[in-house]
């Protein structure tokens, strides 16, 4: 007695081609932005194996600027465009029912009027601050504005997702919401709430900055901003791709989905608990200790969610494996459809996260952050997690979206396959070398093949694996990007009905305590209350702001 | 099944509180601590922050001193792209503490092999200490971009 995810799964989804269109190109443009970020990232891990291939690029002047369209384009341009795209289909595919034209089409003009600022202020060298942005590094005003927009432009998508449910709500009294609709728009409601602190930092402080009209900047008060959004903004990046893994790719080998309410308790659990960006303040000055401890026990609970997701995901992959003839206590594994690129694209992804979620936990580990602290073991840690684990979920979930979008057949599935091998080596010897480099003492965010002294033992072999690791994850993404254009241009014709969505065995309940999980005001008012007791003190503490430091642009 | 489920919730939050008690142990008995609430360096009216840093003692007087037998403490200023000073002598088995204030943009303060690892804010004063042992030259990078030479701001700490 299993139960789809989705409302009227026996209906054919009736999505207008219009707003296929456009969710195709949201898309898109997020996947151009990853062919320019990979393109630099390529320089950037040569340079820690001292090649110095950046001198090539056209328009490229210093290595920071190219870290900073890396990190931009990469994580902000590629995950918001990709979550807009792929959560306003799975939300229109949960509850089968269109979209709001007009949000829809708002949303993607501002997104790209967004990016374009920004990468116009980028590619000018005006803008060489880094994704992190910390004042008084002063960015051309166009680079906060194209930021606002791309923020904007994720509330559009959201106010389209409330605008579907709430319809969807009035037409149905009473019914659980189906779970695909469920967990998607929690995703974004989760977002709106995390994504207030970089935007009070941009729009009140630092494009008024930007645009002369305040006296300085406030550092402290802008990062403590900054990491507000800056530590959920990595669920926000992650919770598009729990989507997949929850609710399609059990579909897509043959399994289910054992626990409808453990799905939406995960959910609830990043929804409730967002207050925890001061752990990438550990070794800040002006935040007390006992701040710093309490924020890393909360560190620890929301890693309780990913804890769960493990399982019940591997549990949803054990069903398929077993459902398709495997035996024994894991041989299951080889049963899976390795063959099949969205399938194995997504499970190494999956094996990456694992490894992405230990260093993870050590790098919220309280004084254990002292050793590790912006060294290169954390872009060590963040290849596997947003790197990989998203980025490469991604190209998965585009094995079987860009068909259903364009109506094609998938071009090259082989070489897809063989991509996300690629990539998923690539990255273990990237992350290896970026983690031992790191635990070596070598800094991030650092022209290592430019600097003055003479590296500590341990650098030059980092930086080797890192210089190859990269190497082969830019060949996987570049074979990712021609599949997806011979696909898109030269796919055969092909008519793909739906997408791909599971069962679940336990299905949700009308009655009793899981009922409350949907009453989503309950939940926001709680997560707002845990902002307000953690960030309240110190956020009163720091007004009227001290605008103490004086704009510097030597970049 | 729910009932694995459950095992694996408690067990998984077993590890967490047992790595949580851990960290705590480091922290309460084993001393090593994070960089805690520092002072606050406030420029006076259309005063700029490097004016109002050079009058704040002890940035004043940029340097090393004794405080006591085998204790030493360092007042430093990061500013685009060095350390002022960029060298400090100290004598091995010593205890160190540094105060490091920024007189620009945020810097890094971070010497490899050592808990010295701390953020250099506007505004701020960062304060950590650290008992240097081994005698040799330890290298001191500013591992927070701050510019186009970031890579260049270098220090380092001599132990005779
Ligand atoms: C071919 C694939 C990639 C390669 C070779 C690569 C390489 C690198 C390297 C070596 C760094 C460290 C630079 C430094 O700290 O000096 C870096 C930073 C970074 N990468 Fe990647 N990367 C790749 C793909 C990605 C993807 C897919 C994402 C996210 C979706 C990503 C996100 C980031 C971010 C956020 C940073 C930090 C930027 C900063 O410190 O400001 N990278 N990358
Ligand atoms: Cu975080
Ligand atoms: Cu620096």
């Amino acid at each position: 007695m299993s139960t789809p995810v989705v409302y009227g799964a026996n209906r054919p989804f009736d999505l207008p081609s219009a707003q296929r269109r456009i969710i195709a190109w949201t898309i898109y443009v997020g996947f151009f932005a990853l062919a320019v970020g990979v393109a630099n990232g390529l320089a950037q891990a040569l340079n820690y194996a001292h090649v110095d291939i950046f001198k090539y690029y056209p328009g490229m002047r210093t290595y920071y600027q190219g870290l900073t369209v890396h990190g931009v384009f990469n994580a902000v341009v590629l995950t918001f465009s990709f979550a807009n795209g792929f959560v306003q289909l799975t939300m229109a595919r949960g509850l089968n029912r269109p979209c709001n034209d007009f949000l829809l089409r708002a949303g993607f003009a501002a997104l790209v009027i967004g990016a374009v600022l920004a990468a116009y202020a980028m590619f000018a060298g005006k803008a060489s601050v880094l994704y992190t942005f910390y004042p008084p590094l002063m960015a051309h005003w166009s680079f906060y504005l194209g930021l606002a927009l791309i923020v904007i432009s994720t509330w559009l998508t959201s106010a389209n997702l409330f605008a579907m449910l709430s319809a969807w709500r009035r037409e149905h009294p009473g019914e659980r919401i189906p779970l695909l609709a469920y967990i998607s728009v929690v995703t974004y409601i989760f977002w709106d709430i995390s994504s207030l602190g970089i935007a009070v930092e941009v729009v009140l402080l630092l494009l008024p900055w930007s645009l002369g009209w305040l006296s300085g900047a406030a550092p402290l008060l802008s990062r403590t901003l900054f990491w507000l959004t800056g530590h959920p903004i990595v669920y926000f990046w992650l919770l598009p791709v729990y989507i997949s893994w929850y609710a399609m790719v059990p579909k897509q080998v043959d399994g289910a989905l054992f626990s409808d309410a453990v799905v939406r308790l995960v959910f609830l659990m990043f929804l409730c608990i967002i207050p925890i960006g001061f752990h990438h303040q550990f070794v800040d000055p002006g935040v007390s200790r006992g701040l710093k401890f309490a924020v890393a026990v909360l560190t620890f609970t929301v890693f309780m969610p990913s804890l769960l997701t493990a399982f019940s995901v591997m549990y949803a992959l054990e069903i398929g494996g077993r459902r398709r003839g495997g035996k024994g206590l894991l041989s299951w594994i080889f049963k899976l459809p390795w063959g099949n690129p969205s399938v194995s694209a997504q499970v190494l992804a999956m094996l990456a996260f694992m490894l992405g979620g230990i260093t993870g936990l050590m790098n919220a580990s309280y004084n254990m952050n002292l050793t590790i602290h912006n060294t290169a073991f954390v872009p060590g840690h963040f290849h596997l997690t947003v790197g990989t684990a998203v980025a490469l979920s991604y190209m998965g979930i585009a094995y079987w979206l860009v068909p259903f979008l364009e109506q094609k057949e998938l071009w090259g599935r082989r070489l897809g396959v063989f991509q996300a091998w690629c990539y998923f080596i690539g990255v273990l010897l990237l992350a290896r070398g970026l983690i031992s480099g790191g635990l070596a003492g070598m800094p991030r965010r650092t022209a290592i093949s430019l600097v003055p002294y003479q590296e500590p033992a341990g650098w030059r072999i980092a930086g080797m694996l890192v210089g190859v690791g990269g190497t082969l994850m830019f060949i996987g993404a570049a074979l990712f990007f021609l599949v997806l254009f011979m696909t898109v241009l030269f796919g055969r014709r092909k008519e793909v009905r739906d997408i791909p969505f599971t069962e679940t065995i336990q299905p949700p309940q009308s009655r009793g305590w899981q009922v409350t999980m949907d009453r989503l005001s309950y939940w926001v008012a709680f997560s707002f209350v845990l902002i307000a007791v953690v960030y309240g003190p110190f956020l009163v503490s720091h007004l009227p702001p001290r605008l103490v430091a004086q704009p510097f642009q030597a970049f | 099944m729910e009932v694995y489920e459950k095992i694996f919730a408690s067990v998984a939050a077993a590890i967490l509180v047992l790595f949580l008690g851990a960290l705590a142990y480091g922290a309460l008995v084993l001393k090593i601590n994070l960089p805690g609430h520092g002072e606050v360096i406030s420029p006076g009216p259309g005063e700029n922050l490097a004016v109002a840093v050079l009058k704040t003692p002890p940035f004043n007087t940029p340097g090393v001193k004794q405080v006591s037998p085998g204790k030493y403490e360092a007042a430093i200023m990061a500013q685009a792209w060095s350390f002022m000073p960029a060298e400090m002598d100290i004598p091995a088995g010593s205890e160190l503490t540094f105060k490091v204030t920024s007189v620009d943009v945020t810097h890094g303060f971070f010497i490899p092999g050592t808990t010295v690892n701390m953020m250099v804010i506007p505004g701020h004063v960062s304060l950590e200490t650290y008992r240097f042992e081994k005698p040799g030259t330890y290298l001191l990078l500013c591992h927070e971009y701050c510019g186009m030479l970031h890579h260049t701001m270098v220090g380092k700490v001599v132990v005779k």
